[in-house]
């Protein structure tokens, strides 16, 4: 599918630039232009595929159905795989949280969106199938699901309710009435340009991360030695894992330009489970979510959220370590 | 008079809004009273889930992403 892009490449730097097939700098900008053609491409198409999922399922009907269907016990589950699919911005997060609590939605399953939503988004998707292929992709999407499931449910029977904000208590106590919302009334045709709009309009906000990753990732695959650093980290120190993921937590970068420096990491030596959980940590928390987050919660609520998922993040890393 | 409300907390999503609802104004003309509304507690009023919300005259016009000027063009002549 992709062989074209190559060929793109390889005439680009050898024929046109007439940049030497065999030098260390060609290679890096060979590999630089083919993998931001390419990640680009995905990134748009993935984006798309999203924008028209959401133009049909919007998180206020995500919402209703959470509120109205009995869903004996897999609410978790859904709310998990309904904030994998709405795209996250940080700054819904909050409005996000009491709409679903001031519906009526228990704080558990609250959370299991809460989770999900940034761990799991679309572009992160799109570059781990540019990066790591199909399989890898599923591993990741389907633990970051898992996580928001169980994460939720757990958080949920700790009855952590008295650790909300004040003000939150109290729509807890008068919840509110119908969650009437206004569906825009288009048909696909109508949608197209509005959807279209919007997946540009994310490509290019990550447009950016996307070129520096990348460049970044280029510039290590030609300098960083062969397994250097399978060498100091591959050698299954049970460690990494929680280091990784401990540095990666205050850290707060785009997906777009995470993956493809990871990328040379794995290919460099380090395990792909140690990898996905760097990444996780990484997009998953953040201190600027935290800080959003405070107008809603009390801060021990928030340590004990930060804490437990950075908790599963971490197993995760583990258990990937030895499946993959 | 309008009454346009650009609803978010402060995100640069919602900032660009509320520029483009400025420039929507500028280019069409139209005499508005233009209002951000960064308070959590009181956006949560209008129930809405995700930000930016563009309201016009108490009315949701546009959430959970960026209104383009054009758009805002259309509505307000509308």
């Amino acid at each position: 599918m992709f062989n074209w892009i190559q060929d793109f490449a390889d005439w680009l730097i050898y024929s046109l630039f007439a940049i030497a097939e065999n030098s260390q700098f060609g290679v890096a900008l060979n590999f630089f232009v083919y993998d931001t053609v390419k990640i680009l491409i995905l990134l748009f198409l993935i984006v798309f595929l999203m924008g028209i999922v959401n133009a049909y399922f919007p998180v206020e009907r995500l919402r209703d159905f959470l509120l109205r269907k009995k869903l004996f016990g897999l609410e978790y589950l859904f709310a998990s795989i309904f904030g994998a699919i709405t795209p996250f911005c940080s700054c819904s997060s909050v409005p996000l949280f009491i709409g679903f609590v001031q519906g009526g939605i228990p704080l558990g399953v609250t959370f299991s969106f809460l989770i999900s939503s940034p761990l799991v988004n679309e572009v992160a998707i799109a570059m781990f199938v540019g990066m790591f292929g199909l399989k890898a992709t599923f591993i990741y999407a389907a633990s970051g699901i898992l996580l928001g499931t169980v994460g939720g449910w757990l958080l949920g029977k700790l009855n952590l309710e008295p650790l909300l904000s004040d003000w939150v208590k109290g729509i807890l106590e008068n919840k509110m009435q119908e969650g009437a919302y206004a569906d825009e009334k288009l048909n696909f045709n109508q949608r197209l340009p509005g959807i279209t709009r919007g997946a540009w309009d994310i490509v290019k906000g990550v447009l950016h991360y996307v070129i520096i990753g990348i460049a970044i990732g280029a510039a290590m695959h030609g300098f960083v030695p062969e397994n250097f650093f399978g060498h100091y980290l591959g050698g299954g120190q049970w460690w990494t894992v929680p280091v990784a993921v401990i540095l990666a937590v205050p850290m707060y970068a785009n997906a777009a330009g995470i993956v493809p420096v990871i990328q040379v990491f794995v290919a460099k030596g380090v395990p792909l489970g140690t990898a996905i959980a760097f990444m996780m940590a990484t997009v998953g928390l953040s201190i600027p979510e935290a800080t959003l987050l405070k107008k809603v919660m009390s801060l021990k609520l928030i340590a004990l959220y930060f804490g437990l998922v950075t908790l599963f993040i971490i197993l995760s890393g583990f258990l990937f370590n030895v499946l993959l | 008079m309008l009454d346009i409300k650009v609803l978010g907390p402060g995100c640069p999503k919602c900032k660009t809004t509320y520029t483009n609802v400025l420039l929507a104004l500028e280019q069409s003309g139209v005499k508005a009273n233009v209002a951000k509304v960064e308070d959590i507690v009181e956006m949560m009023k209008y129930n809405v889930l995700s930000t930016p919300v563009l309201m016009i005259n108490e009315e949701v016009k546009v959430k959970g992403r960026v209104a383009q000027v054009s758009e805002i063009v259309q509505i307000i002549k509308a």
